[in-house]
């Protein structure tokens, strides 16, 4: 059973917790609407070069968490570092053009062509990028370069997605930051794209920070999975790890879903071959 | 056809100012709608209270929030200064910006509203700042529905500022009132076709721009933009050239009357070398106003009115003495000169058919008295209401059968078709004549006269040569005269003539001209 980046993924096979340089750090993050507490108390490092899932079920508190390091929240108590500074003490924009983010929603620009979503980013910086550049994105993302003069809807939901990450791409992000980034998707499309993900990642020496809620997701993709539950990190583990029934009751809720659906499936398949 | 194709044609000053008042007040709306729907779409309360505010001015008629701006701007004088002008152009302007504001402000704020969550994250999540989030994409996506909202305001806007008129200020409303007054269709016509056209214009070029912005498509909105532009512009420039501070403006009211005189003072002006405009169909109360803060220079008006509404008085001195009281009173309140009576009263006076009173031998009010309570007395609507009714009945202990109002064209039918016995019919008018009535002497006095005077703003008071052009004209107009000349534009058979025409003949009938 292996994850197809984690064979030879960095930080694969030791102890998650601190090794290496930390990108992003949690220092006892809390959020609270009202009285309603979304996130209570995170505190944990994200390394350089690190693939992080981020799993849980619903209203788990993931996505909230996810979203105080690009300042889209902000925590009600605690901080978050990112590369050693106070997010909240730095130029917001600034900040952001230095994350990556792609989410469920996409958001692409419906008014601009698909070159200008991808170039916006490096535009705002005042450092535009050259039409080249910006084929070299679509290609990464397996699009063809013709399509930078498209409108955004005259692309499908997964063509879509593909731009959104050329977009998260196109300012060579320190870190990149995904929302349930596959959550629309149709299941093939679904896969596909994750492992272009894991693929670029690799290729790209990217740090990805991904909220999903499909644990077999997180277990194909990442090299670190946190669950989340309740607004509290109760699990901590390497993929391998997970599956061997670390990470305690939550955390091995989540993995038996996949697992017996393998499972069904593996005893389908020999009666199938039995017949 | 051909006549409303004439007129149209001298429409050019009307429509020049009726496009730049409208494109003003358009413009004003959006210098204030826009901002106002950005800090709404930030803050829940400015939107409630804009939105709540816009629609209340919308329920306000556009004649009276015209009118509102008269006392606002005279009010706002204690600080401003007495330069501000409270009538014409800025109080026209501010109304119908006002009443711009609020289909502007609601598509703006809807749009806001609707835009899609997810592009907005997206917005803040390549690390737009606010100020780069709303010029790069919370207004390009919100402009077609802006335009929308424009497109609505400029069609309101342009049928609303035909209503401008009335507070003195030049519009495609002018044909439109003075064509009302006298009956001239072709005037009406003209001007509804002018204003109707004018507002198919602007939507179907701010269409082009609104479809340009929607597609996406520069060419289209440049183009429809440039239509715009050329057509303001235009209109702007031609205003620029035909302003001229040495014209002297003539106002009227809204009656055939105000009309002929207008022309009778404007021709003669004219021949004299003066270069004149008129400010038709003007409020009664608005006349006064403007002729004080000299934004026009001449006026006619008539004693008894002057002497209620300006001095405030409800006694009754007699004529003369009244009227030495008002010459007096308006140099020293107003600086406004009364250059003099034109002969003529335009009061209210109890007609009979001439038949009729012969039968019953009644010549004045004395001999109504006994008789009264056998008949009907018709009057105009508000008649009844009037000091000068009372008046009546208090000094002649009149007491009739019954009393009926009427609009005054059926007031005059009334007494034909018996509906009425007397009526309370305008001294001056040429349907007293037509119908061929007998005028009840008031013997003691207790109708206040309505001498007509020719008033002069403190801007040409002192302009020896205008005075002494109308000069002549003092006490040269008889009521016959004037009740033939009101008759003439009046009428509605094949012997109906224009004001101006009715002013020449006037003219030459108090042999003023050959």
């Amino acid at each position: 059973m292996n994850a197809p980046g984690n064979s030879d993924g960095q930080g694969n096979g030791t102890a998650p917790a601190s090794e290496g340089e930390p990108i992003v750090a949690f220092e006892n993050v809390e959020r609270r609407y009202d009285d309603v507490v979304a996130v209570g108390g995170v505190d944990c490092r994200v390394e350089k070069g690190s693939f992080v899932a981020l799993v849980g079920a619903s209203g788990s508190g993931k996505s909230t968490l996810l979203k105080t390091v690009n300042t889209l929240v902000t925590p009600s108590a605690g901080r978050v570092l990112f590369a050693g500074e106070d997010v909240t003490q730095m130029q917001q924009a600034r900040l952001r053009r230095r994350i990556g983010y792609v989410f469920q929603g996409i958001g692409l620009f419906p008014h601009l062509r698909v070159g200008e979503n991808i170039a916006i980013g490096p535009r705002l910086a005042a450092e535009p990028i050259a039409d080249e550049r910006i084929a070299e994105l679509l290609e990464l993302v397996e699009l063809d370069p013709a399509m930078a003069d498209r409108m955004p809807d005259e692309l499908s939901g997964g063509q879509r997605q593909r731009v959104g990450v050329a977009r998260a791409l196109a300012g060579d992000p320190e870190l990149l930051l995904m929302d349930e980034p596959f959550g629309a998707l149709d299941p093939i499309t679904r896969d596909a794209l994750g492992e272009k993900v894991r693929e670029l990642h690799d290729r790209l020496g990217l740090t990805t920070v991904m909220v999903t809620h499909d644990m077999a997701e997180a277990l194909l993709l990442a090299d670190r999975v946190l669950v989340m539950d309740g607004g509290a990190v109760v699990a901590d583990e390497h993929p391998r790890a997970l599956l061997s029934g670390a990470g305690g009751d939550t955390a091995q809720g989540l993995v038996s879903v996949p697992r017996r659906q393998a499972e069904k499936l593996a005893v389908l398949e020999e009666s199938r071959a039995a017949e | 056809m051909n006549e409303i194709g004439e007129i149209l044609l001298g429409l050019g000053d009307k429509f020049a100012a009726h496009v730049v008042l409208a494109a003003s007040a358009i413009a004003l709306g959006l210098v204030v709608a826009l901002p106002l729907a950005v800090w709404a779409s930030r803050s829940q309360t400015v939107a409630r209270l804009s939105l709540g505010f816009a629609s209340l001015v919308q329920t306000i008629p556009a004649l009276a929030l015209l009118a509102l701006f008269f006392p606002i701007l005279l009010s706002l004088r204690a600080v401003f200064g007495e330069d501000l002008p409270t009538l014409g152009f800025l109080p026209a302007l501010l109304a119908l910006a006002l009443y711009a504001l609020l289909p502007i402000l609601r598509n703006a704020v809807t749009a806001q509203a609707n835009l899609d969550p997810g592009v907005l994250e997206a917005a803040d999540g390549v690390g737009m700042t606010g100020w780069q989030k709303l010029r790069l994409v919370e207004a390009p996506l919100s402009a077609p529905f802006i335009m929308a909202g424009i497109r609505t305001a400029s069609v309101w806007t342009i049928g609303a500022a035909t209503l401008a008129t009335t507070i003195g200020q030049p519009s495609l409303g002018d044909p439109i009132f003075a064509g009302l007054q006298t009956q001239n269709w072709a005037l009406v016509l003209a001007g509804c076709i002018a204003s109707a056209g004018l507002a198919m214009v602007a939507d179907a070029l701010l269409s082009v721009v609104e479809r340009g912005f929607a597609n996406r498509n520069r060419l289209m909105y440049g183009i429809g933009a440039l239509g715009v532009a050329l057509g303001v512009g235009s209109a702007l420039a031609y205003q620029m050239g035909g302003e001229d501070e040495d014209t002297i403006v003539i106002a009227s009211k809204t009656f055939s009357e105000q009309y002929i005189l207008a022309r009778l003072i404007g021709d003669r002006l004219k021949e004299a070398g003066y270069e004149v405009s008129y400010r038709d169909g003007l409020g009664s109360a608005v006349v006064h106003n403007a002729l004080a803060s000299s934004s026009i220079d001449i006026s006619i008006d008539y004693t008894g009115t002057i002497w209620t509404n300006q001095l405030k008085r409800e006694d009754n001195p007699g004529r003369e003495a009244m009227y030495s009281r008002i010459v007096e009173w308006e140099r020293e309140e107003n600086d406004i000169r009364v250059l003099g009576r034109l002969g003529f009263e335009n009061a209210y006076a109890f007609a009979m058919l001439e038949g009729r009173a012969q039968q019953l031998g009644v010549t004045s009010l004395v001999d109504l008295a006994p008789i009264a309570p056998q008949l009907t007395v018709g009057g105009d609507p508000e008649f009844f209401e009037r000091p000068d009714w009372e008046a009546v009945v208090d000094t002649y202990g009149l007491q009739f059968e019954e009393e009926r109002s009427f609009s005054p064209t059926f007031m005059y039918n009334s007494l034909r078709s018996g509906a009425a016995d007397v009526i309370g019919a305008y001294s001056s008018d040429g349907r007293i004549l037509a119908e061929r009535l007998t005028i009840l002497d008031d013997p003691l006095e207790a109708l206040p006269s309505y001498d007509a005077m020719i008033m002069l703003a403190p801007s040409v008071a002192g302009d020896k040569k205008l005075t002494r052009t109308l000069e002549p004209l003092i006490g040269a107009i008889d009521v016959e005269d004037m009740r033939r000349a009101n008759f003439s534009v009046d009428r509605e058979d094949e012997q109906k003539v224009s004001p101006d025409v009715a002013a020449e003949r006037l003219s030459e009938q108090i042999g003023l001209s050959d």
